[in-house]
């Protein structure tokens, strides 16, 4: 009897150890060190973030498959992995003070955060759908216990549960629709071999997995109908981990759905874009008008993410390369400006969140001009206002629109970021232009977090000044789509 | 070579928005103050050597695009971070810094005894750098970032006392309607990039020359355009904000709301000249638009007592002006006016400023009079800039309106012309009530104020006189009659393109010195009645307004406008946004559990037994999307 | 195009309807006698105390757990020793960081104090 052990690269998959090796050092570390020392685990989390980093460095511009064709090597993922991590690594350092705050600052916070990260970069890089699948558990299991870190918080407790329940729902849907797919394909999930297999006489089939691949990616990236557990759980679920969810489970679930979508559906394009058409426009808008009811300043920011889901839906119809582009570049824009707006509200909130009404936030630009500006530019970068990152990426996703032929869903867009500038605006009305309630007392600029808000607002600038450099990093990873 | 440090331009005033951010909080106000100005001082010095330079060209030589570098490079997509220098972007690179120096000059004794004096002016420098790029971007994109910049400070200004709940409120709708406005500038911009695959000016232009006229597209293009020109330039139907942004601090009203960022909108439009001109539709719409907005506006500032008010719906009506021409196809007489407005109106504005400052912030002008001899700089300079909006020759406003007046009848309709010189007369007579009520008569000045009425310190007055001396010669660039004469217009249109079909019109010298007269009687008849009424007859206003309470209740009070914009559009917006959370997001899907038939019910009503909270009913969202996304893609 | 969904309408309809007919059959075929003895828990022999559904400590849970993970990895030791030979170094080295990581499980739940009861 021979086996045939399938030659492959660890190198390829570098990040992906690194990133374990560390997380399972921070775990025996926290076990075996005695109690009460617990300043090591946030280092390590950031080293090994580091070191995955280099790694990805390195491997850019490879361009090929490894692990019997199971994993991509390639820009697209690359690109993305480099998001993820610089996504975790922000978390990180908003996270420190905060967790110590509530008396968390556990090791295995840290630990689950490289695992969720692990994670997300399966899901850019699985060249098979149960690598994605794969993916996908990995990172939702390590979220839904971050959801649920504040055991003794009945909120938080909730946002868990919620989310477990919801989350295994959704993905037996998105299981059920690969299932149907290897029907349909005649045996395989290779997402290279779909198209070619995917013959007409098993267009209905298809059709049907398709639906459900909608609803389980929709799921994740909070898509109206499926977008309803999203204010519940980011408001219940610590601050920092709902920075965490907001973009890199939103970044690492578009990811997987633009790379299914367009690698393995070419041919079927008419029939789903029309689907995400009208995804996108109910998502944009209930998104948008729901959130300019909101008080809670964590619940605005979760309708916020509804909505910026749906310009991303956007950029997905326009399935053209402009609008791979967009995607990519808008998702790292919104991981800068969200991850800032987070940051501030982590500091506005302070001790045990106490401060999270957007009342709060009145009077902040007299007696904490700092940080009221960085919180108006996240504010003004999620809107969509020159020359922040966050308008050169609207500004891609509608161009891509257009280019599309979609001009109704261009225009239905822009008025949707008409609409939201209303209640980021409002923001900054009250930080400015409203006197504080009461003395809102001194503020615990913690080192990191600081560190954080500087480093984004500077990237929301500087990327919305300089795209170029992002621009071209993008198309050349959106090279590896024949179909758009 | 000069025109290289174009960016120094926006630049200056830049570094002193850094500056004063930055530091300004620790710095004395005479060193903040002098930052501001000198920042702008010196951005005016260097379109001056540029204009100088320009000069020696050749007409034909007088577009220059410097760029500095490329902003967004992506394949079809190619815009830079690049200037433009022609004698449009030039004109108003001069009216722009030109006035804001005089006005940074003046903010520095009006707003001394403010607390927020360095926040002001590190605001109103990052207006100036914004305006200026968007009046000297050579391509839409860039042209949008100042667009947005400049309503950015404008919002932030017109809030800058925002310990008063008007002030923030009126910023907020500032915005928000200019957002409108951006949406169509927006979508125009997108169509421009999708018809042409390019945001360059000068490309553009070109590839639109070979469309034919009337072609449907750019008449979509000029109409998305022309609706964020409404929005910037307080046209009807988005005038709304304008008046209500007299809010801020009066060099901000001068500034801002009367000399530059409010006719970024002409500016805009006279720019896509060669757009606008392929596309008649869009050019009746701007037409009819300006001359409605013209006589709407000047009508409303009858009958309003407020002094900034007054001048705040002047400037509606007279940017109405603005538009008709450019209407016509006289994107010069347009410009033209928009030079000489910059200069008299704000100097009407500073001049109530000065009157503010005198009379410690009164600003109703049923609460002066008489002021004539306590401020006689103001009043000299405040009449002679009167004189110059009523167009009395030869003051500036004259030859600019006049021109107007004359396009609108020999270019466009009948119409336009009866409807402008309506507004003529009505501009006549609400700025001369404004004179006499503030300046004439007997003074009803409150008794603890009046002991104290002083004229302003020469910081204030020094700027006045200036543009005082602007708006009496400043209408000489554009002669009429002699041929040749009329530099302004021999300078301006190597930069316009003109609309195709109108170079037949040529009426003789008579007609046009006939057309003049006839429009400085309708002034002078206006003037003459604001007279009788205010100065003869003082007793004749409220008799009127008696006689005719309706008519006059609803110009009093705006025709309602924001009152129906409130009912119509900002109500039903919140009202839907708490339907659709509280009904639609929260209890909808619950709804349908409950309302539908008894199985679901059933079931329904035995899952809660299993759960608690409400995820079965997120569980059913999901639910009835799949059965939907499912149905919709097998059944279709 | 629908009438391509008729297999798996038949392939439904068939699923519904056989377990519906097997729940209609033991339904209709068995006879139903009721006691209260009859209907009283079967707790054996005992009269039942209380109310079924009680709580546990959390602590079965956790040793439940770890029972199955290592369970596993046990049962997973078997098939590869019958490939041992053709794996060969290849499959050694893998067991062994399979192994491995387990372990590292077994020395973080043994450091927490998960494996002690009180």
């Amino acid at each position: 009897m021979t086996l045939n052990i399938p030659s492959f690269n660890l190198a390829s998959i570098g990040p992906w150890i690194t990133l374990s090796i560390f997380a399972i050092a921070i775990l025996l570390a926290d076990a075996l060190s005695p109690k009460g020392n617990r300043t090591a685990a946030p280092l390590l989390a950031l080293a090994g973030l580091a070191v995955a980093g280099f790694q990805t460095i390195s491997l850019w511009g490879k361009n090929g498959l490894d692990f019997a064709r199971m994993v991509y090597v390639d820009n697209f993922s690359l690109f993305f992995y480099m998001v993820f991590i610089l996504g975790t690594a922000l978390t990180v350092l908003i996270s420190l003070q905060y967790l110590k705050d509530y008396g968390k600052n556990l090791a295995e916070y840290y630990a689950l955060l490289l695992f969720a990260t692990v994670g997300m970069m399966l899901m850019a890089a699985g060249a098979h759908l149960i690598m994605i699948f794969l993916g996908l558990e990995v990172m939702s299991i390590a979220v839904y216990v971050l959801a649920g870190l504040f055991r003794e918080d009945a909120r938080s407790n909730e946002a868990a549960l919620k989310y477990l329940v919801l989350g295994a729902f959704a993905s037996a849907f998105l299981l059920f629709g690969m299932a149907m797919l290897y029907g349909a394909a005649g045996g395989t999930l290779f997402l290279n071999d779909l198209p070619g297999r995917l013959t007409a006489g098993f267009k209905p089939l298809t059709l049907l997995a398709i639906a459900l691949l909608v609803v389980g990616f929709g799921f994740k990236v909070a898509s109206v109908p499926f977008h309803m557990w999203t204010p519940d759980v980011y408001e219940g679920a610590p601050t920092s981990v709902t920075a965490f969810m907001a973009v890199g489970v939103k970044t690492a679930a578009f990811a997987a759905f633009a790379r299914v979508f367009f690698l393995a559906f070419p041919t079927l394009m008419p029939d789903w874009t029309m689907v995400l058409w009208v995804l996108a426009v109910a998502t944009m808008t209930l998104g948008n008008v729901v959130a300019i009811a909101q008080t809670n300043i964590k619940r605005m920011l979760a309708y916020s993410s509804i909505a910026h889901a749906g310009y991303l839906l956007v950029a997905l119809v326009a399935a053209n390369q402009l609008g791979a582009v967009s995607l990519m570049y808008y998702l790292l824009a919104y991981t800068l400006m969200n991850l800032g707006a987070f940051g501030v509200v982590i500091l506005v909130g302070r001790k045990k969140d106490s401060y999270l009404s957007i009342y709060d936030y009145a009077g902040l630009g007299a007696q904490h001009p700092a940080l009221a500006a960085a919180m108006a530019l996240f504010m003004f970068a999620l809107a969509g206002i020159p020359p922040t990152a966050g308008f050169v990426g609207k500004f891609y996703i509608f161009s891509a629109a257009v280019k599309a032929g979609y001009i109704w869903l261009a225009i239905i867009g822009v008025m949707n970021s008409v609409v939201s500038v209303y209640y980021y605006l409002r923001i900054t009305v009250l930080m400015y232009m409203k006197p504080a309630e009461a003395d809102l007392g001194p503020i615990n600029f913690a080192p990191a977090v600081t560190a954080t808000l500087l480093l984004t607002a500077a990237g929301v600038v500087l990327i919305g000044v300089f795209p170029g450099f992002l621009y071209n990093l993008a198309l050349n990873s959106v090279k590896i789509f024949p179909g758009l | 070579m000069m025109m290289d440090y174009v960016w120094l331009i926006p630049l200056f005033p830049f570094v002193g928005f850094l500056i004063n951010g930055l530091l300004g909080k620790n710095l004395p106000k005479n060193v903040v103050g002098t930052i501001g100005s000198v920042a702008v001082g010196l951005s005016f010095l260097v379109t001056v050597c540029i204009f100088a330079q320009v000069l020696k060209l050749p007409p034909e030589a007088r577009h220059v695009e410097k760029v500095v570098f490329t902003w967004i490079a992506s394949g079809p997509l190619q815009v830079q971070a690049a200037f433009l220098i022609d004698p449009l972007s030039l004109i108003m690179l001069l009216i722009v810094s030109g006035v804001s120096t005089l006005i940074h000059i003046y903010s520095v004794s009006y707003m001394h005894d403010d607390d927020g004096f360095y926040r002001f002016f590190t605001y109103l420098n990052l207006f100036v750098a914004m305006m200026l790029i968007l009046v000297s971007a050579n391509n839409f994109l860039l042209m949008f970032v100042g667009w947005e910049g400049v309503g950015l400070c404008s919002y932030l200004l017109i809030g800058y006392y925002y310990e008063k709940q008007s002030a923030s409120d009126a910023g907020k709708k500032a915005f928000v309607v200019n957002r409108i406005g951006d949406f169509g500038f927006l979508l125009g911009m997108f169509l421009i990039f999708w018809t042409f695959g390019s945001l360059n000016f000068k490309e553009v232009f070109a590839l639109a020359s070979k469309y034919p006229v009337g072609s449907g597209v750019i008449t979509v293009i000029t109409l998305f355009l022309f609706i964020g020109a409404t929005g910037k330039s307080a046209q009807i139907p988005l005038y709304t904000w304008l008046p209500d942004a007299m809010e801020g601090p009066t060099p901000v009203s001068a500034l801002i709301h009367a000399a530059t960022m409010v006719t970024a909108g002409v500016y805009m439009v006279a720019r896509c000249s060669a757009l606008y001109s392929l596309a008649p539709i869009s050019l009746t719409v701007v037409a009819i638009i300006g001359a409605l907005t013209a006589i709407f506006a000047a009508t409303i500032g009858m009958a309003q007592f407020d002094i900034k008010r007054v001048l705040a719906y002047s400037t509606v009506s007279q940017l109405g002006y603005m538009f008709l021409a450019c209407g016509v196809g006289a994107y010069i007489s347009g410009i033209f006016h928009l030079m000489t407005h910059a200069f008299f109106k704000a100097l009407l504005f500073l001049g109530s400023g000065s009157v503010m400052h005198g009379l410690s912030g009164e600003l109703d002008m049923r609460k002066m009079g008489g002021l004539k001899k306590e401020m006689p700089i103001t009043y000299w300079t405040f009449l002679l800039a009167t004189l110059a909006i009523a167009g009395i020759f030869p003051f500036a406003g004259f030859f600019s309106k006049d021109e107007i007046l004359f396009h609108s009848l020999v270019d466009g309709k009948a119409i336009y012309w009866g409807i402008a010189t309506a507004a003529a007369f009505i501009t006549a007579f609400y700025m001369f009530r404004a004179v006499f009520m503030t300046f004439h008569g007997e003074s009803r000045v409150d008794h603890h104020v009046a002991h104290h009425v002083h004229e302003s310190p020469p910081l204030m007055t020094v700027p006045l006189m200036i543009l005082a001396g602007l708006s009496v010669v400043g209408g000489f660039v554009g002669m009429p009659l002699i041929e040749g004469a009329h530099v302004f217009r021999n300078f301006l249109s190597p930069a316009i393109t003109p609309v195709a079909h109108h170079a037949a019109a040529h009426p003789t010298a008579a007609f046009e010195i006939f057309m003049m007269v006839f429009s400085m009687a309708v002034a002078g008849l206006g003037i003459y009645t604001a007279y009788k009424m205010y100065i003869l007859f003082p007793d004749l206003p409220t008799a009127i307004c008696d006689k005719f309470r309706t008519i006059y209740d609803l110009v009093y009070h705006k025709y309602y406008v924001d009152e129906i914009y409130d009912t119509v559009v900002v109500e039903p917006i919140k009202e839907g946004s708490n339907i659709l959370w509280n009904v639609v997001d929260a209890k909808g899907v619950d709804g349908v559990v409950n309302g539908s038939a008894g199985i679901i019910a059933y079931l329904s009503a035995h899952l809660r037994k299993l759960e608690t909270g409400f995820v079965q009913n997120y569980a059913f969202a999901i639910l009835l999307g799949v059965v939907v996304i499912t149905g919709y893609l097998i059944g279709r | 195009m629908l009438i391509n969904y008729l297999p798996i309408l038949i392939y439904m309809l068939i699923a519904v309807g056989l377990l519906g007919v097997i729940v209609l059959l033991s339904e209709l075929l068995g006879k139903k006698t009721h006691t209260v003895q009859k209907d009283i828990p079967y707790e054996c022999g005992m009269d039942p105390i209380g109310d079924a559904r009680s709580r546990y400590t959390v602590r079965f849970y956790i040793i439940a757990m770890f029972f199955i993970v290592f369970d596993i990895e046990a049962i997973f030791l078997y098939p590869w020793g019958v490939v041992f030979k053709p794996l060969g170094w290849f499959g050694l080295v893998e067991m062994g960081v399979f192994i491995a990581i387990l372990a590292v499980g077994l020395a973080y739940v043994w450091g927490k104090g998960a494996l002690e009861w009180e």
